[in-house]
């Protein structure tokens, strides 16, 4: 019974939850069920993984209104390694929520703030799971406006601005993708993505298509901020409260890096994108945001912001491996969406925990930090270890991919940005753990400053121990990828 | 009696077990001492057992998981391997006991880090040394150079921080820009990374590229300090003694060149390296390190720089054995991973001991001290003489070997470099011992307060000068390793 509703149960009870979560009285209470919501939701993902094992896939019916018609969601091996990382690092999470929000929000917001973490939770699972455009665009709204609330509530009043900032670049984009979206209803009469690249294919010379395809990707690539369209993104990280720099950082993007995937080879395919400069643009970019945005994060002396910064190069790789578009390059992609979720969300929390203690997120502010919080100050080393790539991270796996995807195409020019991005990540992380290990403390009061509660050490240490084992053990990564790649790209192939 | 492998995976988990035990025992030195030198005597015992069975050609194999399709973490000794975990292990031991009297006698601060840090990269180069192919080799690589950050940055001084940014600037970069590239590149060409016996890019990769992916290889082991990258190994003098003395002068250097002799004999072959020509330009780099190391550590008055570049200068001789890749050289290079190692360190020793007992580290404040302390100067002397390759000190068998090798590749401009680099080790080394011994201090006092180092400093010394001493008479465990690691890639 709940083997066959398991796609939408995955949307339908965080979606059910947010206004129950609402109306209950400020406390413990909304932490607690939002907890609940958030494993059980993990579970179901876990479960829907193994399903899809061996190359599956899986077709829902929504209301029974058999598709194109009616909204289907359609799970395969990307879908649901998606699916799993957004409810992993929704569940990972959760835990650590409770003392980083009753710091960091009135209590008064408390019930309205998990609501609002729910909505977000929700769209962000709905477009993993749905098999259609228009419901995608729904549900990356839910996404999206749950999001503008959940930053504006950040402690500093940037933190209203950097939301209307996220709001405005949010809405063009969403409005550009729903054109698109307009566009492509107008040429083929379907908004059911597997039909629609069944109808596409016929069209692909008519002007309107290629219209509908640059409103597209110009509305995801705002939405997953790839360079030049990022201005939003590292405000947004930097004035949101820890625990929402955290979810956002680890899964929001990666989602949006999905959809782009999904338009790239599920609804057009690859040989529509080689036709148009979409590709070589993208590699252009992909550089440019790879080295400007290390080079950006070096000078950061924020550490929230110089992470910010770190995430919009780091979407330069996963974008990288798209528009490589082989086997072993888009293998690489899934498994830095994956990968990426892991190291961020690891540092985001220690650097979380450091602002737990001392309410800042200044660089300077940290100095000699090390010494009393020897454990947060373990987690940003080897968060920052898998950042950089070094072998026996996860970050490893990833580079080593997209670097020998590179190689195979013989674009030497990528193979020594990639390696060069490493490096230029070396000076930044380094630069924050110079900072917590050697800098006298200049305050009496840090020399008081405990190490984080075990609340937020554990979830942290989770991910710590999540990036080492997935440098070693990749049969789930890897695994899943491959068999995502391998259904992603038969239209290529064939 | 233990498989051979259970004693292999021991010597690696050993010393990291030690590390947890060693950060519990935080507030008990004794205990944590005692921890380090129970697990160094321990993995001493292991490598020496290890060796015996490699020596009657037991080749110990272990395979560990699997990390990518075709990419295992995997362990198996060949004799080349077994030289390199030979020195390091027992010279382990040595090191610890030496270590003990010197942190101490030097009032050290954070030595529980230290004695932990220590451990874990002992347990990388051993991991290293037993690699079965070059992804785990990198792997044990990187985490050797990220376990002895903390060692070069023991002291927290901004001195320090320095020199921990070039240490981690040079290696992590050169490993990350080339090694790595250079990894996958073979990974790409040969679908392989195992180490196999004549090399596996013969015939899959096009001769007139092989140049340019060994050089890649040679200058990604930044470890092997051959110039320009190697500026990180005078920066790393900065930190404690022990630390100079067994990781910068055997376990973190000699895990470079031993990877470079690894690629040059089990990625490339020497077949492949001598056909191709991929080696014809880079033997110039390595003798020009040779010589312009030596040349600048004439000119350095601080004992451990000028210690720190004659180690650049005969790493590089090293180097230079694998490209000149014919039997002899590779020989003397393998054999030179020893030799090296017992005079260098006997060297730096006794540098720890002049700066813990004289507090001195000018090698122009040093006039006459050798009368304070006769121990210390007469370990330096013989040691000196080792390394400058001089009869009766193991140093000549290497150099001996080295320079056959070049012979037989008729290369006469590097025979005339290894010559006159010895030379020159004479001008930068006889003098300290010789103005220790003759010369009256510049000031004219008498040194009658200073005296010896701890005694288990002393001991330290004592063992690794006489293993100077006995390698002339009883070189056989190394050079029989040396010749059965290039007797089949030779046979080929």
């Amino acid at each position: 019974m709940i083997e066959t509703h398991l796609s939408l149960l995955i949307v339908v009870i965080p979606l059910l939850a947010a206004p129950v979560i609402a109306v209950l009285p400020n406390g413990r209470l909304p932490w607690f069920i939002s907890t609940l919501v958030v494993w059980i939701v993990f579970v179901l993902s876990c479960w829907q993984l193994i399903n899809i094992q061996g190359g599956d896939i899986i077709s829902y019916e929504l209301g029974g209104w058999a598709p194109p018609w009616g909204i289907e969601y359609r799970i395969d091996a990307a879908n649901a390694l998606v699916a799993l990382i957004v409810a992993g690092i929704a569940a990972i999470s959760l835990p650590y929520a409770l003392q980083s929000v009753i710091k960091e929000i009135p209590l008064k917001q408390h019930s309205l703030f998990y609501a609002a973490l729910m909505l977000c939770f929700t769209g962000l699972l709905g477009i993993t799971q749905t098999g259609d455009i228009f419901n995608l665009f729904v549900f990356l709204e839910i996404s999206s406006l749950s999001s503008y609330t959940l930053i504006s509530m950040g402690k500093q009043r940037q933190s209203l601005t950097a939301a209307y900032q996220y709001l405005i670049m949010g809405t063009i984009g969403a409005t550009f993708f729903l054109i698109g979206v307009g566009l492509l209803y107008a040429m083929t009469g379907t908004l059911n993505m597997a039909d629609l690249a069944q109808r596409l294919p016929d069209l692909y010379n008519h002007q309107t298509i290629h219209t509908a395809f640059a409103f597209i990707m110009v509305g995801i690539a705002l939405k997953l901020a790839l360079f030049p369209l990022h201005l939003w993104l590292p405000n947004a990280y930097t004035y949101a409260p820890s625990i929402v720099t955290i979810f956002l950082a680890a899964t929001a993007t990666k989602v949006a890096v999905y959809v782009m995937l999904r338009v790239f080879f599920s609804v057009f395919d690859y040989s529509f994108i080689q036709a148009s400069p979409t590709d070589e643009l993208f590699l252009l970019l992909c550089v440019m945001g790879i080295l400007f945005m290390s080079f950006f994060a070096i000078y950061q002396t924020d550490a929230k912001r110089l992470l910010a910064y770190s995430s919009v190069a780091q979407i330069g790789y996963m974008m990288v491996g798209l528009a490589l578009g082989s086997m072993l390059s888009v293998t690489g992609t899934l498994v830095h969406l994956f990968n990426h979720a892991l190291m961020k969300g690891a540092l985001f929390m220690a650097v979380g925990a450091i602002v737990y203690r001392i309410g800042s997120s200044r660089i300077e502010h940290f100095a000699g930090l090390g010494k009393q919080m020897p454990w947060t100050f373990a987690a940003i080393v080897m968060g920052g270890l898998s950042l950089i790539g070094v072998p026996g991270t996860a970050g490893f796996i990833s580079k080593w991919y997209l670097v020998l995807a590179a190689i195979e195409k013989q674009y030497w020019f990528l193979v020594i940005v990639i390696l060069l991005g490493s490096l230029l990540a070396v000076i930044y992380v380094w630069k924050m753990v110079e900072v917590l290990y050697f800098k006298p403390q200049g305050d009496v009061s840090i020399q008081t400053v405990k190490e984080a509660p075990l609340s937020l050490l554990i979830p942290t240490w989770i991910l710590v121990i999540a990036n080492v084992y997935f440098g070693f053990n990749t049969e789930l990564t890897v695994g899943t990828a491959q068999q995502a790649v391998a259904l992603l790209l038969s239209g290529a192939v064939k | 009696m233990i498989s051979s492998a259970h004693l292999m995976v021991s010597a690696l988990i050993l010393p990291l077990l030690a590390a947890v035990l060693i950060v519990l025992s935080d507030k008990k030195p004794n205990l944590r001492e005692a921890i380090t030198l129970v697990t160094a005597t321990l993995v001493a015992f292991i490598v020496v057992t290890l060796a015996r069975r490699v020596l009657s050609g037991e080749v110990p194999q272990l395979d560990l998981l699997e990390v990518i399709p075709g990419i295992h973490i995997a362990f198996s000794i060949e004799p080349l391997g077994m030289i390199f975990a030979l020195v390091a292990g027992t010279l382990w031991l040595v090191t610890s006991v030496y270590s003990i009297g010197y942190m101490r006698g030097h009032h050290e601060k954070n030595q529980t880090r230290f004695y932990a840090a220590f451990a874990i990269a002992i347990s990388s180069t051993l991991a290293a040394a037993f690699s079965a192919n070059m992804f785990t080799l990198f792997l044990c690589y990187e985490i050797l150079t990220i376990s002895t950050y903390p060692l070069v940055t023991h002291a927290g001084s901004t001195e320090a921080k320095r020199s921990g940014r070039i240490y981690l600037g040079i290696l992590l970069g050169t490993s990350i820009g080339f090694q790595l590239l250079a990894i996958l590149i073979t990974w790409s060409t040969a679908g392989t990374l195992d180490f196999k016996q004549g090399g596996i890019l013969e015939g899959k990769l096009d001769p007139a590229y092989a140049g340019i992916l060994y050089a890649l290889f040679i200058f990604g082991v930044g470890k092997a300090a051959v110039m320009p990258f190697h500026k990180w190994l005078p920066a790393a003098m900065v930190a404690p003694t022990p630390v100079s003395a067994l990781l910068h002068a055997v376990a973190v250097v000699k895990a470079g060149v031993f990877t470079v002799l690894k690629v040059t004999l089990f990625i490339f072959g020497t077949n492949f390296i001598t056909e191709s020509g991929a080696s014809d330009w880079l033997v110039w780099f390595a003798a020009a390190t040779i010589l312009l190391a030596s040349l600048i550590a004439i000119t350095k008055d601080n004992l451990k720089a000028r210690l720190a570049y004659s180690t650049v200068s005969q790493l590089s001789y090293i180097v230079l054995g694998a490209l000149v890749a014919t039997q002899m050289s590779v020989i003397g290079a393998s054999m030179h991973i020893a030799m090296h190692a017992f005079a260098k360190i006997t060297l730096f020793f006794a540098a720890g001991a002049i700066l813990v007992a004289a507090h001195k580290s000018e090698i122009s404040d040093m006039k006459g001290l050798g009368k304070a302390m006769p121990f210390t100067f007469t370990a330096f002397t013989i040691a000196s003489l080792s390394i400058i390759g001089l009869p009766p000190f193991g140093g000549m068998w290497s150099k001996w070997y080295l320079a056959l090798g070049t012979v037989q590749a008729e290369q006469w401009t590097l025979l005339a470099v290894l010559m006159i680099s010895s030379l020159l080790n004479i001008f930068y080394l006889l003098p300290i011992a010789i103005r220790g011994f003759f010369s009256k201090p510049d000031t004219g006092e008498v040194y009658t307060e200073i005296k010896e180092a701890p005694l288990t400093m002393l001991l330290a010394i004592g063992v690794t000068t006489i293993m100077c001493i006995v390698l002339f008479f009883y070189p056989d465990p190394f050079y029989e390793l040396a010749t059965q690691a290039t007797s089949l890639q030779y046979s080929r």
